[in-house]
């Protein structure tokens, strides 16, 4: 990651093709979405490249603040609740034989090869009243009768950590296993117990591979646009979800682009702002 | 011990011979489509599957095209994809059935090119309610088929029929309700105006639609999901996960056909009628051959086997049906019909949905 840059000519042309794919795959369609949400709306139809601000204002109000926010936090939340079991359980992961380090694994990434339409299906019949997990609770009795878990806001977040949970695990892993175990030995031996060892010694040697991870699962988060409605009521509806019914079923591209360039700006604000709290930490 | 490679064997022949039955299946359409072929698209799931099977084959039997089917998700959807397509000249379809207030939509961007009622031999007979046209009088879609969404509910969960769509608005519902998550899908205004105001009359102004809406906010507690997929809540109504809601009617008397404990009834306001046309999307260069399929498509007997067969309602006068009183009524009602304002939809689409969202999301 630190190597020193590169500055001869074949380094430069190794660069070319990741920029050309970048430009092509991601500037020029993000330029297009920018230029999209100031055209302006023809109702009924479509959209002509007349210039307006129409669609930023329309955004601009408290009933789209909230839902920004709401976006934001929950994709936070599941940050948080991803690094708050992911961090331990890959530094127990790392510490265990090679050989049964294989199928925790393949077990994790297996979750990858799920798409959100079976994720989101699976949670909804497993939190459901008639054929889920409450059912269980009845027949051992711990509750009176089943009762239905899902569509709430409890089944938003389980569903999203368990779909970016392996993600979190992929971006920890590499570093936990490079981690060098004489680290934590040298704490244990200095009279630090197991728990106050990893806190202290082992989290903040790790602070950036965990700030890198904080920032792919909540970018990845942000994006959920079907299980919050798969899962969720109204009011836990993601702006991702308004922007697809938007692009989707209203056939209105300037306001959804409008809506997803206020998205992406507010990510990365945050991922800066992030970056530069851990950077920060490092310095000292 | 030595029957084991041969077991192998047996399966990687059955693979072979899977593989190969395919091809066979699949070389035909291949080679029909060389000449004469015709995208058609239809809504995806067991209305397609229906027509791949009983009416399809038949078109192409009786005319020489062959009909690629292409699946289309629902009508606002369908055509976001049709217009985008359209521009960049390219057609996913030739011949599409479409909603009605996709249909309208449509006419503001001139994306259906205009069909001739002389080559479609059974026009008069089509009802014209069904027929959609561009304001100088250009036939834009032909009636296709009518259906209607209904008050649907889990025969266990509610041994007695409901008789009003008043039934939603009950305490007793907290949490039991299945509705459509889009204004322009559900049609809940119409319901909720012809059930507590009267009629569709005071969705003509904006006061009107506002005081709608707040009757309809009194039901957010009783709404378990607001459902954009149709399967989600066909599957937790089947399984009485959530017990009532507006559905299809022909869907769920498919349904309740296979034996599961549902049923569809039409209030005594009237069940939500609404229908699609077929049209023809402007980049499309077979518009010939699409008329020739329009034309087929409207025959009473076409009309007849798809009320058998996929359970809509024809759109054809019921003196040319061949349809019997018992099959004419199993798809569809003598109780007048709540028909959707779908002037509203078009003239004040964004303005609607900027509501509907703040009514449910809020």
């Amino acid at each position: 990651m630190s190597a020193p840059a590169r500055t001869n000519a074949s380094g430069q042309a190794a660069l070319a093709f990741p920029a050309v794919m970048l430009a092509a795959f991601f500037v020029v369609p993000f330029g297009l979405m920018i230029a999209v949400s100031f055209f302006s709306r023809e109702q009924g139809g479509f959209y002509t490249p007349v210039l307006t601000t129409a669609n930023y204002q329309r955004f601009l109000s408290w009933f789209f603040a909230d839902i920004l926010l709401f976006s934001v936090g929950l994709s936070a939340l599941v940050s948080a609740v991803c690094l708050t079991i992911g961090a331990p359980f890959t530094y127990l992961l790392s510490r265990l034989p090679r050989r049964s380090q294989v199928p925790w694994l393949v077990a994790m990434m297996a979750v990858l090869s799920l798409s959100e339409v079976i994720i989101g299906f699976a949670w909804s019949t497993l939190l459901s009243r008639t054929a889920g997990l409450s059912n269980l609770f009845v027949a051992i009795g711990l509750m009176d009768g089943p009762e239905a878990w899902s569509p709430s806001f409890t089944a938003v977040l389980c569903g999203m950590v368990y779909q970016a949970f392996p993600y979190s695990i992929l971006v920890l892993y590499p570093a936990f296993s490079r981690l060098d175990p004489s680290l934590s030995e040298a704490a244990r031996t200095l009279g630090a117990s197991p728990v106050r060892a990893f806190f202290n010694v082992i989290v903040p040697s790790l602070r950036n591979a965990l700030v890198a991870t904080f920032i792919i699962v909540f970018v990845f988060a942000l994006g959920a646009y079907l299980l919050p409605q798969l899962l969720g009521r109204p009011q836990h509806w993601t702006l991702s979800v308004l922007i697809t019914d938007q692009a989707v079923y209203q056939s209105n591209m300037p306001f959804a682009a409008a809506m997803a360039v206020f998205l992406v700006a507010s990510s990365l604000i945050l991922v800066l702002l992030s970056t530069m709290f851990g950077g920060r930490r490092e310095a000292k | 011990m030595t029957r084991k490679p041969s077991l192998v064997l047996n399966r990687r022949q059955a693979l072979l011979a899977a593989g190969a039955g395919a091809a066979t299946l699949a070389m035909p359409t291949v080679l029909r489509a060389q000449d004469k072929s015709l995208k058609v698209g239809v809504y995806g799931g067991y209305f397609k599957d229906s027509f791949d099977t009983n009416i399809f084959p038949e078109f192409t039997k009786a005319t020489g095209i062959a009909v690629e089917s292409v699946a289309e998700p629902t009508g606002e959807a369908w055509l976001v994809q049709l217009e985008q397509a359209g521009r960049a000249g390219v057609a996913p379809a030739d011949v599409s059935m479409m909603s009605q207030v996709a249909m309208r939509k449509g006419l503001q961007t001139e994306l259906w090119q205009p069909l001739d009622p002389a080559k479609i031999g059974n026009f008069d007979a089509i009802l014209p309610p069904f027929t959609v046209k561009y304001d100088d009088g250009r036939v834009a879609g032909v009636g296709a088929v009518a259906w209607y969404i209904t008050l649907v509910s889990n025969t266990d969960a509610f041994p007695e029929a409901p008789d009003s769509w008043a039934t939603f608005w009950d305490a007793d519902k907290k949490d039991k309700l299945g509705l459509l998550a889009l204004v322009s899908n559900s049609f809940l205004l119409e319901v909720t105006a012809k059930t507590f105001f009267g009629g569709t009359d005071i969705l003509s102004t904006d006061d009107g639609i506002l005081k709608v809406m707040d009757k309809l906010a009194e039901l957010k507690p009783n709404v378990q999901l607001w459902y954009r997929d149709e399967a989600q809540f066909e599957q937790a109504l089947k399984s009485g996960e959530i017990p009532m809601g507006q559905y299809y009617h022909d869907v769920t008397g498919l349904a309740a056909a296979d034996g599961f404990p549902v049923r569809s009834t039409f209030p005594k306001e009237g069940g939500i009628s609404d229908s699609g046309c077929w049209a023809v999307t402007k980049a499309s260069q077979k518009l010939n051959l699409a008329t020739t399929f329009i034309d087929y498509m409207t025959q009473p007997e076409i009309a007849g086997l798809l009320a058998r067969k996929v359970g809509t309602a024809p759109v054809l006068k019921r003196d040319v049906l061949d349809l019997t009183d018992k099959e004419f009524a199993a798809v569809s009602s003598e109780i007048e019909p709540i028909v959707p304002r779908y002037d509203l939809y078009v003239e004040k689409s964004d303005w609607l949905n900027q509501k509907w969202t703040e009514l449910i999301v809020g």
